[in-house]
Protein backbone atom coordinates (compact mmCIF):
# COMPACT_ATOMS: atom_id res chain seq x y z
CA UNK A 1 0.00 0.00 0.00
CA UNK A 2 2.79 2.61 1.14
CA UNK A 3 4.44 1.94 -2.24
CA UNK A 4 1.57 3.39 -3.80
CA UNK A 5 2.03 7.04 -2.74
CA UNK A 6 5.30 7.34 -4.44
CA UNK A 7 3.40 7.86 -7.38
CA UNK A 8 3.06 10.98 -8.66
CA UNK A 9 -1.21 10.23 -9.83
CA UNK A 10 -1.92 8.64 -6.00
CA UNK A 11 -0.05 12.12 -4.40
CA UNK A 12 -2.52 14.20 -6.57
CA UNK A 13 -5.39 12.24 -5.87
CA UNK A 14 -4.82 12.47 -2.10
CA UNK A 15 -4.03 16.42 -2.49
CA UNK A 16 -7.07 16.77 -4.35
CA UNK A 17 -8.86 15.01 -2.08
CA UNK A 18 -8.29 16.81 0.73
CA UNK A 19 -8.66 20.30 -1.02
CA UNK A 20 -12.09 19.57 -2.36
CA UNK A 21 -13.04 18.15 0.95
CA UNK A 22 -12.06 21.29 2.79
CA UNK A 23 -13.86 23.56 0.22
CA UNK A 24 -16.86 21.16 0.17
CA UNK A 25 -17.38 21.40 4.36
CA UNK A 26 -17.01 25.05 3.95
CA UNK A 27 -19.59 25.54 1.24
CA UNK A 28 -21.66 22.18 2.11
CA UNK A 29 -22.45 24.03 5.33
CA UNK A 30 -23.79 27.24 3.86
CA UNK A 31 -25.31 24.97 1.07
CA UNK A 32 -27.10 23.00 3.68
CA UNK A 33 -27.45 26.12 6.18
CA UNK A 34 -29.44 27.78 3.90
CA UNK A 35 -31.25 25.40 2.60
CA UNK A 36 -30.62 24.90 -1.21
CA UNK A 37 -29.36 21.42 -1.48
CA UNK A 38 -31.80 21.24 -3.89
CA UNK A 39 -30.60 24.24 -5.74
CA UNK A 40 -26.99 23.15 -5.43
CA UNK A 41 -28.37 20.06 -7.08
CA UNK A 42 -29.42 21.90 -9.94
CA UNK A 43 -26.52 23.43 -10.45
CA UNK A 44 -24.37 19.90 -10.46
CA UNK A 45 -26.01 18.38 -13.04
CA UNK A 46 -26.84 21.52 -15.34
CA UNK A 47 -22.97 22.09 -15.15
CA UNK A 48 -23.10 18.94 -18.02
CA UNK A 49 -24.15 21.50 -20.27
CA UNK A 50 -20.54 22.93 -19.35
CA UNK A 51 -18.94 19.79 -20.28
CA UNK A 52 -20.19 19.48 -23.48
CA UNK A 53 -19.76 22.86 -24.78
CA UNK A 54 -16.23 22.65 -23.60
CA UNK A 55 -16.06 19.47 -25.11
CA UNK A 56 -17.56 20.52 -28.54
CA UNK A 57 -15.72 24.04 -28.57
CA UNK A 58 -12.69 22.92 -27.73
CA UNK A 59 -11.94 25.10 -24.42
CA UNK A 60 -10.43 23.42 -21.16
CA UNK A 61 -13.03 21.23 -19.07
CA UNK A 62 -13.02 23.29 -16.29
CA UNK A 63 -13.13 26.51 -17.93
CA UNK A 64 -16.27 25.73 -19.84
CA UNK A 65 -17.62 24.19 -17.16
CA UNK A 66 -17.22 26.88 -14.53
CA UNK A 67 -18.78 29.47 -16.89
CA UNK A 68 -21.12 27.39 -17.30
CA UNK A 69 -22.20 26.66 -13.84
CA UNK A 70 -21.71 29.70 -12.82
CA UNK A 71 -24.34 31.06 -15.30
CA UNK A 72 -26.76 28.69 -14.10
CA UNK A 73 -26.12 29.85 -10.90
CA UNK A 74 -27.02 33.59 -11.44
CA UNK A 75 -29.56 31.88 -13.32
CA UNK A 76 -31.38 30.52 -10.56
CA UNK A 77 -30.29 33.40 -7.89
CA UNK A 78 -32.21 35.57 -10.41
CA UNK A 79 -35.24 33.34 -10.04
CA UNK A 80 -35.23 32.13 -6.58
CA UNK A 81 -34.64 36.10 -5.62
CA UNK A 82 -37.76 37.41 -7.58
CA UNK A 83 -39.71 34.62 -7.07
CA UNK A 84 -40.62 32.51 -4.28
CA UNK A 85 -43.06 30.28 -6.12
CA UNK A 86 -42.57 27.14 -8.28
CA UNK A 87 -38.77 27.32 -7.53
CA UNK A 88 -38.91 23.50 -7.81
CA UNK A 89 -40.00 23.75 -11.21
CA UNK A 90 -36.85 25.97 -12.61
CA UNK A 91 -34.29 24.53 -10.56
CA UNK A 92 -35.77 20.67 -12.23
CA UNK A 93 -35.67 22.99 -15.32
CA UNK A 94 -32.27 24.12 -15.13
CA UNK A 95 -31.40 20.44 -13.86
CA UNK A 96 -32.44 18.79 -17.26
CA UNK A 97 -32.33 21.53 -19.49
CA UNK A 98 -28.10 21.70 -18.74
CA UNK A 99 -27.59 17.82 -18.98
CA UNK A 100 -29.57 17.89 -22.03
CA UNK A 101 -27.20 20.43 -23.67
CA UNK A 102 -23.97 18.45 -22.51
CA UNK A 103 -25.35 15.28 -23.94
CA UNK A 104 -26.56 16.56 -27.88
CA UNK A 105 -23.27 18.65 -28.01
CA UNK A 106 -20.87 15.49 -26.65
CA UNK A 107 -23.20 13.85 -29.94
CA UNK A 108 -22.73 16.10 -31.87
CA UNK A 109 -18.73 16.71 -31.53
CA UNK A 110 -17.31 14.71 -34.20
CA UNK A 111 -15.26 11.36 -33.49
CA UNK A 112 -15.50 11.99 -29.23
CA UNK A 113 -15.80 9.22 -27.61
CA UNK A 114 -16.06 10.28 -24.50
CA UNK A 115 -16.33 8.77 -21.13
CA UNK A 116 -19.54 9.97 -19.69
CA UNK A 117 -18.64 7.51 -16.53
CA UNK A 118 -15.67 9.68 -15.51
CA UNK A 119 -18.14 12.76 -15.01
CA UNK A 120 -21.07 11.30 -13.55
CA UNK A 121 -18.48 9.21 -11.04
CA UNK A 122 -15.69 11.46 -10.46
CA UNK A 123 -12.49 10.59 -11.68
CA UNK A 124 -10.16 11.58 -8.96
CA UNK A 125 -7.16 9.40 -10.57
CA UNK A 126 -6.78 11.40 -13.23
CA UNK A 127 -6.32 14.68 -11.68
CA UNK A 128 -3.37 16.68 -12.86
CA UNK A 129 -1.34 19.68 -11.91
CA UNK A 130 -3.32 22.07 -13.32
CA UNK A 131 -6.43 21.08 -12.00
CA UNK A 132 -4.23 21.16 -8.57
CA UNK A 133 -3.80 25.10 -9.25
CA UNK A 134 -7.29 25.49 -9.96
CA UNK A 135 -8.65 23.69 -6.80
CA UNK A 136 -5.79 25.47 -4.74
CA UNK A 137 -6.76 28.76 -6.08
CA UNK A 138 -10.85 28.62 -5.41
CA UNK A 139 -9.80 27.36 -2.07
CA UNK A 140 -7.70 30.77 -1.07
CA UNK A 141 -11.16 32.56 -2.73
CA UNK A 142 -12.92 30.97 -0.37
CA UNK A 143 -10.68 31.27 2.64
CA UNK A 144 -10.60 35.11 2.11
CA UNK A 145 -14.65 35.22 1.57
CA UNK A 146 -15.32 33.82 4.48
CA UNK A 147 -12.68 35.74 6.51
CA UNK A 148 -13.86 39.27 5.37
CA UNK A 149 -17.74 38.38 5.47
CA UNK A 150 -18.07 35.83 8.07
CA UNK A 151 -20.46 37.77 10.57
CA UNK A 152 -22.61 38.80 6.55
CA UNK A 153 -22.84 35.45 5.45
CA UNK A 154 -23.39 34.08 9.19
CA UNK A 155 -26.47 36.90 9.68
CA UNK A 156 -27.66 35.84 6.22
CA UNK A 157 -27.87 32.37 6.67
CA UNK A 158 -29.55 32.29 9.83
CA UNK A 159 -32.39 35.02 9.64
CA UNK A 160 -32.39 36.39 6.00
CA UNK A 161 -35.05 38.78 6.44
CA UNK A 162 -33.47 40.07 9.80
CA UNK A 163 -30.51 40.48 7.57
CA UNK A 164 -31.91 42.70 5.48
CA UNK A 165 -33.13 45.11 8.25
CA UNK A 166 -29.90 45.60 9.82
CA UNK A 167 -28.83 46.86 6.63
CA UNK A 168 -26.68 43.72 5.02
CA UNK A 169 -26.99 43.02 1.15
CA UNK A 170 -28.65 39.78 1.46
CA UNK A 171 -29.00 39.84 -2.86
CA UNK A 172 -25.33 40.11 -3.04
CA UNK A 173 -24.36 37.16 -0.46
CA UNK A 174 -27.32 35.13 -1.61
CA UNK A 175 -25.46 35.25 -5.13
CA UNK A 176 -22.23 35.02 -3.68
CA UNK A 177 -23.07 31.75 -1.93
CA UNK A 178 -24.47 30.28 -4.94
CA UNK A 179 -21.85 31.45 -7.39
CA UNK A 180 -18.97 29.82 -4.75
CA UNK A 181 -21.58 26.51 -4.89
CA UNK A 182 -21.19 26.56 -8.42
CA UNK A 183 -17.58 26.53 -8.47
CA UNK A 184 -17.72 24.14 -5.57
CA UNK A 185 -19.44 21.84 -7.86
CA UNK A 186 -17.07 22.21 -10.77
CA UNK A 187 -14.06 20.51 -8.72
CA UNK A 188 -16.14 18.24 -6.61
CA UNK A 189 -17.55 17.07 -10.14
CA UNK A 190 -13.32 15.71 -10.34
CA UNK A 191 -13.85 13.83 -7.49
CA UNK A 192 -17.21 11.76 -7.08
CA UNK A 193 -18.87 12.98 -10.56
CA UNK A 194 -21.74 15.36 -10.64
CA UNK A 195 -24.17 12.39 -9.56
CA UNK A 196 -22.71 12.15 -6.35
CA UNK A 197 -21.54 16.07 -5.87
CA UNK A 198 -24.50 16.54 -3.60
CA UNK A 199 -23.91 13.24 -1.33
CA UNK A 200 -20.41 15.24 -0.58
CA UNK A 201 -21.57 18.58 -0.04
CA UNK A 202 -24.03 17.15 2.35
CA UNK A 203 -23.55 14.10 4.54
CA UNK A 204 -20.41 15.85 6.29
CA UNK A 205 -22.88 18.70 7.33
CA UNK A 206 -25.17 16.50 8.88
CA UNK A 207 -22.54 14.97 10.68
CA UNK A 208 -20.86 18.22 11.84
CA UNK A 209 -24.08 19.87 12.67
CA UNK A 210 -24.57 17.86 15.60
CA UNK A 211 -20.92 18.59 16.84
CA UNK A 212 -20.94 22.06 16.39
CA UNK A 213 -21.72 25.03 18.11
CA UNK A 214 -20.81 28.14 15.40
CA UNK A 215 -20.73 27.73 11.55
CA UNK A 216 -17.55 28.05 11.91
CA UNK A 217 -17.05 24.48 13.47
CA UNK A 218 -19.14 23.37 11.34
CA UNK A 219 -17.36 24.16 8.27
CA UNK A 220 -14.12 22.65 10.06
CA UNK A 221 -15.31 19.79 11.15
CA UNK A 222 -17.46 18.89 7.81
CA UNK A 223 -14.20 19.75 5.98
CA UNK A 224 -12.03 17.24 8.04
CA UNK A 225 -14.94 14.63 8.06
CA UNK A 226 -15.23 14.92 4.47
CA UNK A 227 -11.36 14.37 4.23
CA UNK A 228 -11.47 11.18 6.17
CA UNK A 229 -14.22 10.30 3.95
CA UNK A 230 -12.40 10.78 0.45
CA UNK A 231 -9.06 9.37 1.85
CA UNK A 232 -10.58 6.21 3.12
CA UNK A 233 -12.91 5.60 0.09
CA UNK A 234 -9.96 6.35 -2.52
CA UNK A 235 -7.45 3.71 -0.22
CA UNK A 236 -10.87 1.48 -0.96
CA UNK A 237 -11.33 2.39 -4.60
CA UNK A 238 -7.13 1.76 -5.37
CA UNK A 239 -7.06 -1.56 -3.13
CA UNK A 240 -10.14 -3.06 -4.97
CA UNK A 241 -10.19 -1.27 -8.14
CA UNK A 242 -13.58 -0.05 -8.01
CA UNK A 243 -15.12 3.78 -8.77
CA UNK A 244 -13.77 6.43 -6.82
CA UNK A 245 -16.79 8.54 -6.33
CA UNK A 246 -18.68 5.46 -5.70
CA UNK A 247 -16.45 4.22 -3.15
CA UNK A 248 -15.93 7.41 -1.36
CA UNK A 249 -19.85 8.37 -1.13
CA UNK A 250 -20.48 4.68 0.17
CA UNK A 251 -17.52 5.08 3.58
CA UNK A 252 -19.63 8.65 3.74
CA UNK A 253 -23.18 7.15 3.87
CA UNK A 254 -22.05 4.54 6.14
CA UNK A 255 -20.45 6.25 8.51
CA UNK A 256 -23.30 8.61 8.73
CA UNK A 257 -25.67 5.75 9.61
CA UNK A 258 -23.29 4.17 11.57
CA UNK A 259 -23.17 8.08 13.63
CA UNK A 260 -27.23 8.53 13.39
CA UNK A 261 -27.07 5.14 15.52
CA UNK A 262 -24.60 5.73 17.67
CA UNK A 263 -26.16 8.87 18.44
CA UNK A 264 -29.45 7.23 19.34
CA UNK A 265 -28.12 5.10 21.27
CA UNK A 266 -26.78 7.36 23.65
CA UNK B 1 -56.18 59.70 24.14
CA UNK B 2 -54.69 60.20 27.79
CA UNK B 3 -51.05 60.62 27.05
CA UNK B 4 -52.02 63.44 23.98
CA UNK B 5 -48.81 65.66 25.12
CA UNK B 6 -46.16 62.91 24.35
CA UNK B 7 -45.43 63.03 20.19
CA UNK B 8 -46.13 60.82 17.78
CA UNK B 9 -43.32 58.01 17.41
CA UNK B 10 -45.46 55.97 14.03
CA UNK B 11 -47.86 57.85 11.93
CA UNK B 12 -48.89 55.61 9.30
CA UNK B 13 -51.48 58.19 6.76
CA UNK B 14 -53.99 56.65 4.19
CA UNK B 15 -51.88 53.41 4.36
CA UNK B 16 -53.57 50.31 1.79
CA UNK B 17 -51.55 47.31 0.53
CA UNK B 18 -51.87 44.65 -1.63
CA UNK B 19 -50.01 41.56 -2.49
CA UNK B 20 -51.42 40.59 -5.99
CA UNK B 21 -54.45 42.28 -6.25
CA UNK B 22 -56.47 41.21 -3.24
CA UNK B 23 -56.20 44.53 -1.13
CA UNK B 24 -54.83 43.22 2.42
CA UNK B 25 -55.18 46.55 4.15
CA UNK B 26 -57.45 49.19 3.21
CA UNK B 27 -57.59 52.65 4.32
CA UNK B 28 -55.50 52.69 7.65
CA UNK B 29 -55.06 55.82 9.55
CA UNK B 30 -52.65 55.06 13.00
CA UNK B 31 -50.87 57.63 15.43
CA UNK B 32 -48.55 55.82 17.86
CA UNK B 33 -46.89 57.71 20.79
CA UNK B 34 -43.69 57.71 23.10
CA UNK B 35 -43.83 55.06 25.67
CA UNK B 36 -47.68 53.91 24.54
CA UNK B 37 -48.25 50.71 24.48
CA UNK B 38 -50.02 49.50 22.22
CA UNK B 39 -51.25 45.93 21.02
CA UNK B 40 -52.41 44.87 17.91
CA UNK B 41 -55.15 41.94 17.61
CA UNK B 42 -57.67 40.77 14.71
CA UNK B 43 -58.09 37.19 13.56
CA UNK B 44 -55.41 35.35 11.48
CA UNK B 45 -54.73 36.95 7.57
CA UNK B 46 -56.47 39.98 9.02
CA UNK B 47 -52.74 41.97 8.00
CA UNK B 48 -51.51 42.56 11.17
CA UNK B 49 -48.14 41.46 9.79
CA UNK B 50 -48.59 42.94 6.91
CA UNK B 51 -48.86 46.11 8.58
CA UNK B 52 -45.71 45.28 10.44
CA UNK B 53 -43.48 44.77 8.32
CA UNK B 54 -44.66 47.61 5.95
CA UNK B 55 -43.77 49.76 9.16
CA UNK B 56 -39.92 48.02 9.19
CA UNK B 57 -39.83 48.52 5.37
CA UNK B 58 -40.00 44.68 4.98
CA UNK B 59 -43.32 45.23 2.38
CA UNK B 60 -42.56 48.26 -0.26
CA UNK B 61 -45.26 51.31 0.57
CA UNK B 62 -47.99 50.96 -2.25
CA UNK B 63 -50.57 53.57 -1.12
CA UNK B 64 -50.42 56.05 2.07
CA UNK B 65 -47.60 57.08 3.95
CA UNK B 66 -45.64 55.62 7.24
CA UNK B 67 -43.58 58.23 9.14
CA UNK B 68 -41.30 56.91 11.79
CA UNK B 69 -40.10 59.45 14.74
CA UNK B 70 -40.68 62.00 11.85
CA UNK B 71 -38.50 60.85 8.89
CA UNK B 72 -39.25 58.27 6.38
CA UNK B 73 -38.71 54.70 7.69
CA UNK B 74 -35.30 54.29 5.84
CA UNK B 75 -34.05 56.81 7.62
CA UNK B 76 -35.11 55.78 11.03
CA UNK B 77 -35.49 51.75 10.19
CA UNK B 78 -32.23 51.65 12.99
CA UNK B 79 -34.80 52.89 15.52
CA UNK B 80 -36.89 49.59 15.54
CA UNK B 81 -36.28 46.72 17.18
CA UNK B 82 -37.99 43.99 15.66
CA UNK B 83 -38.92 40.59 17.04
CA UNK B 84 -40.42 38.24 13.94
CA UNK B 85 -43.25 36.31 14.52
CA UNK B 86 -41.54 33.34 13.68
CA UNK B 87 -38.40 32.38 15.44
CA UNK B 88 -38.88 28.85 15.23
CA UNK B 89 -36.78 29.14 12.10
CA UNK B 90 -33.32 27.77 11.49
CA UNK B 91 -33.24 25.61 14.64
CA UNK B 92 -30.76 23.24 13.66
CA UNK B 93 -27.96 25.88 12.63
CA UNK B 94 -25.15 26.10 15.13
CA UNK B 95 -25.22 29.46 17.00
CA UNK B 96 -24.76 30.05 20.14
CA UNK B 97 -27.65 32.52 21.47
CA UNK B 98 -24.82 35.45 22.14
CA UNK B 99 -24.20 35.34 18.45
CA UNK B 100 -27.54 35.88 17.29
CA UNK B 101 -27.95 39.03 20.15
CA UNK B 102 -24.67 40.57 18.21
CA UNK B 103 -26.10 39.93 15.08
CA UNK B 104 -28.57 43.05 16.00
CA UNK B 105 -27.93 46.09 14.14
CA UNK B 106 -25.27 47.95 15.81
CA UNK B 107 -22.63 45.60 16.01
CA UNK B 108 -22.99 44.55 12.15
CA UNK B 109 -21.20 47.23 10.47
CA UNK B 110 -17.81 45.51 11.79
CA UNK B 111 -17.95 42.05 10.10
CA UNK B 112 -14.50 40.94 10.01
CA UNK B 113 -13.95 37.50 11.24
CA UNK B 114 -14.10 37.02 15.17
CA UNK B 115 -15.97 39.69 17.36
CA UNK B 116 -14.94 42.61 19.58
CA UNK B 117 -14.41 42.89 23.14
CA UNK B 118 -16.91 45.62 23.94
CA UNK B 119 -19.71 43.55 21.40
CA UNK B 120 -19.39 40.67 23.70
CA UNK B 121 -19.67 43.01 26.67
CA UNK B 122 -23.00 44.43 25.32
CA UNK B 123 -24.46 41.34 24.39
CA UNK B 124 -23.98 40.28 27.62
CA UNK B 125 -25.60 42.90 29.40
CA UNK B 126 -28.93 42.33 27.34
CA UNK B 127 -28.76 38.69 27.85
CA UNK B 128 -29.02 39.56 31.44
CA UNK B 129 -31.87 42.01 31.31
CA UNK B 130 -33.87 39.54 29.79
CA UNK B 131 -32.84 37.16 32.30
CA UNK B 132 -30.58 34.79 30.06
CA UNK B 133 -27.12 35.31 30.81
CA UNK B 134 -26.99 31.73 31.88
CA UNK B 135 -27.52 30.65 28.52
CA UNK B 136 -25.22 33.22 26.18
CA UNK B 137 -23.40 29.97 25.21
CA UNK B 138 -26.02 27.48 24.76
CA UNK B 139 -27.03 26.56 21.07
CA UNK B 140 -29.97 28.36 20.13
CA UNK B 141 -32.27 25.11 19.07
CA UNK B 142 -31.19 23.87 22.12
CA UNK B 143 -33.45 26.91 24.14
CA UNK B 144 -37.08 26.54 25.00
CA UNK B 145 -39.82 28.59 23.24
CA UNK B 146 -39.79 31.31 25.62
CA UNK B 147 -35.79 31.20 25.67
CA UNK B 148 -35.56 31.54 22.14
CA UNK B 149 -38.11 34.56 22.05
CA UNK B 150 -36.13 36.05 24.98
CA UNK B 151 -32.78 36.08 23.19
CA UNK B 152 -34.59 37.63 20.03
CA UNK B 153 -36.35 40.40 22.43
CA UNK B 154 -32.18 40.71 23.22
CA UNK B 155 -31.36 41.19 19.74
CA UNK B 156 -33.76 43.66 19.04
CA UNK B 157 -32.60 45.50 21.64
CA UNK B 158 -28.96 45.65 20.81
CA UNK B 159 -29.28 48.48 18.70
CA UNK B 160 -30.76 50.59 21.32
CA UNK B 161 -34.06 50.92 19.68
CA UNK B 162 -36.77 53.93 20.82
CA UNK B 163 -39.45 51.65 19.08
CA UNK B 164 -39.62 47.87 20.34
CA UNK B 165 -42.08 45.70 17.80
CA UNK B 166 -43.10 42.45 18.02
CA UNK B 167 -44.86 39.63 15.61
CA UNK B 168 -47.37 37.47 18.52
CA UNK B 169 -43.84 37.13 20.55
CA UNK B 170 -45.66 34.25 22.68
CA UNK B 171 -47.93 32.35 20.31
CA UNK B 172 -45.46 29.06 21.06
CA UNK B 173 -44.79 29.38 24.37
CA UNK B 174 -46.93 28.25 27.54
CA UNK B 175 -48.56 30.80 30.08
CA UNK B 176 -46.17 30.90 32.36
CA UNK B 177 -43.51 31.99 29.94
CA UNK B 178 -46.18 34.08 28.32
CA UNK B 179 -46.68 36.36 31.46
CA UNK B 180 -42.52 36.06 31.84
CA UNK B 181 -42.38 38.06 28.52
CA UNK B 182 -45.07 40.53 29.26
CA UNK B 183 -43.44 41.10 32.71
CA UNK B 184 -40.28 42.06 30.67
CA UNK B 185 -42.04 43.80 28.11
CA UNK B 186 -43.62 45.95 30.81
CA UNK B 187 -39.89 46.74 32.12
CA UNK B 188 -38.84 47.76 28.72
CA UNK B 189 -42.21 50.24 28.48
CA UNK B 190 -40.48 52.23 31.24
CA UNK B 191 -38.04 53.72 28.37
CA UNK B 192 -39.31 52.59 25.03
CA UNK B 193 -42.49 52.25 23.03
CA UNK B 194 -43.74 48.66 22.96
CA UNK B 195 -46.08 47.57 19.55
CA UNK B 196 -47.44 43.85 20.35
CA UNK B 197 -49.22 41.83 18.02
CA UNK B 198 -50.68 39.45 20.81
CA UNK B 199 -53.69 37.09 20.32
CA UNK B 200 -53.61 36.95 24.44
CA UNK B 201 -57.01 38.88 25.97
CA UNK B 202 -54.95 39.14 29.43
CA UNK B 203 -52.62 41.27 27.88
CA UNK B 204 -54.79 43.71 26.56
CA UNK B 205 -55.79 44.42 29.93
CA UNK B 206 -53.24 44.26 32.41
CA UNK B 207 -50.45 45.63 30.02
CA UNK B 208 -51.90 47.79 26.75
CA UNK B 209 -52.36 51.15 27.00
CA UNK B 210 -54.10 51.26 23.29
CA UNK B 211 -56.00 48.27 21.58
CA UNK B 212 -56.38 48.23 17.67
CA UNK B 213 -58.30 45.57 15.74
CA UNK B 214 -56.89 44.85 12.59
CA UNK B 215 -58.85 43.04 9.65
CA UNK B 216 -58.25 45.02 6.46
CA UNK B 217 -59.26 48.31 8.26
CA UNK B 218 -58.21 49.21 11.79
CA UNK B 219 -60.64 50.38 14.95
CA UNK B 220 -59.12 51.37 17.77
CA UNK B 221 -60.67 50.14 20.89
CA UNK B 222 -60.50 52.06 24.86
CA UNK B 223 -59.31 49.76 27.20
CA UNK B 224 -61.75 50.50 29.58
CA UNK B 225 -64.92 49.54 27.86
CA UNK B 226 -63.32 46.00 27.65
CA UNK B 227 -62.68 45.50 30.62
CA UNK B 228 -66.62 46.48 30.87
CA UNK B 229 -67.52 43.58 28.58
CA UNK B 230 -65.34 41.11 31.09
CA UNK B 231 -66.72 42.65 33.79
CA UNK B 232 -70.36 42.61 32.81
CA UNK B 233 -70.42 39.36 31.88
CA UNK B 234 -68.36 37.29 34.18
CA UNK B 235 -67.32 33.80 31.79
CA UNK B 236 -67.01 35.00 28.82
CA UNK B 237 -64.08 33.39 26.42
CA UNK B 238 -61.46 34.71 25.03
CA UNK B 239 -62.37 33.79 21.31
CA UNK B 240 -66.00 35.33 22.15
CA UNK B 241 -64.20 38.36 23.12
CA UNK B 242 -62.36 38.96 20.55
CA UNK B 243 -65.31 38.66 18.07
CA UNK B 244 -66.67 41.30 19.59
CA UNK B 245 -63.87 43.38 19.77
CA UNK B 246 -64.05 42.62 16.07
CA UNK B 247 -67.61 43.84 15.69
CA UNK B 248 -68.05 46.19 18.09
CA UNK B 249 -67.46 49.69 16.72
CA UNK B 250 -66.24 51.16 20.24
N1 LIG C 1 -45.81 37.35 1.06
C1 LIG C 1 -47.14 37.23 0.81
N2 LIG C 1 -47.58 37.11 -0.46
C2 LIG C 1 -48.90 37.02 -0.72
N3 LIG C 1 -49.86 37.02 0.22
C3 LIG C 1 -49.49 37.13 1.51
C4 LIG C 1 -48.10 37.24 1.87
N4 LIG C 1 -48.02 37.35 3.22
C5 LIG C 1 -49.30 37.32 3.68
N5 LIG C 1 -50.18 37.19 2.66
C6 LIG C 1 -51.64 37.15 2.78
O1 LIG C 1 -52.05 38.39 3.33
C7 LIG C 1 -53.08 38.19 4.28
C8 LIG C 1 -52.68 38.81 5.59
O2 LIG C 1 -51.62 38.09 6.16
P1 LIG C 1 -50.89 38.52 7.50
O3 LIG C 1 -50.55 39.95 7.43
O4 LIG C 1 -49.78 37.56 7.73
O5 LIG C 1 -52.04 38.30 8.58
P2 LIG C 1 -51.96 38.17 10.16
O6 LIG C 1 -50.56 38.47 10.58
O7 LIG C 1 -52.95 39.15 10.66
O8 LIG C 1 -52.36 36.77 10.51
C9 LIG C 1 -53.32 36.70 4.35
O9 LIG C 1 -54.45 36.41 3.57
C10 LIG C 1 -52.09 36.09 3.75
O10 LIG C 1 -52.40 34.90 3.09
MG1 LIG D 1 -49.13 37.34 11.53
Amino acid sequence: MLEALSYEFIQNALIAGVLVSLISGIIGSLIVANRMVFLAGGIAHAAYGGIGIAIFTGIPIFLGTSLFAVAAALFMAFITINQRENIDVFIGLTWAVGMAIGIILVDLTPGYNVDLLSYLFGSILAVNRDDLYFMGSLFVVILFVITFWYRNILAVSYDSEYAALSGINVKFFYTLILILSALTVVIAIKVVGLILVIALLSIPVYIAQRLSSSLFSMMLISGLIASVFTTIGLWFSYSFNITSGASIILVSALSLMLFMLLSKLK
Amino acid sequence: MHKNKTRAVIEVKNLSFAYDKDLILEDINLMIFEKDFMVFIGPNGGGKSTLVKLMLGINPLQKGSITILDKSIRKSISQIGYVPQNTNINLNFPIKAIEVVMMGKSSLRTSLFGYKKEEVHHAMELLEKVGMQEFANSKIGSLSGGQRQRVMIARALCADPKILLLDEPTSSIDTDGQKQIYELLKELNKEITIIVVSHDISVLLEYASKVAHINKKLSFHDISSIKNIETKSDHICEVELLEMLGKCKC
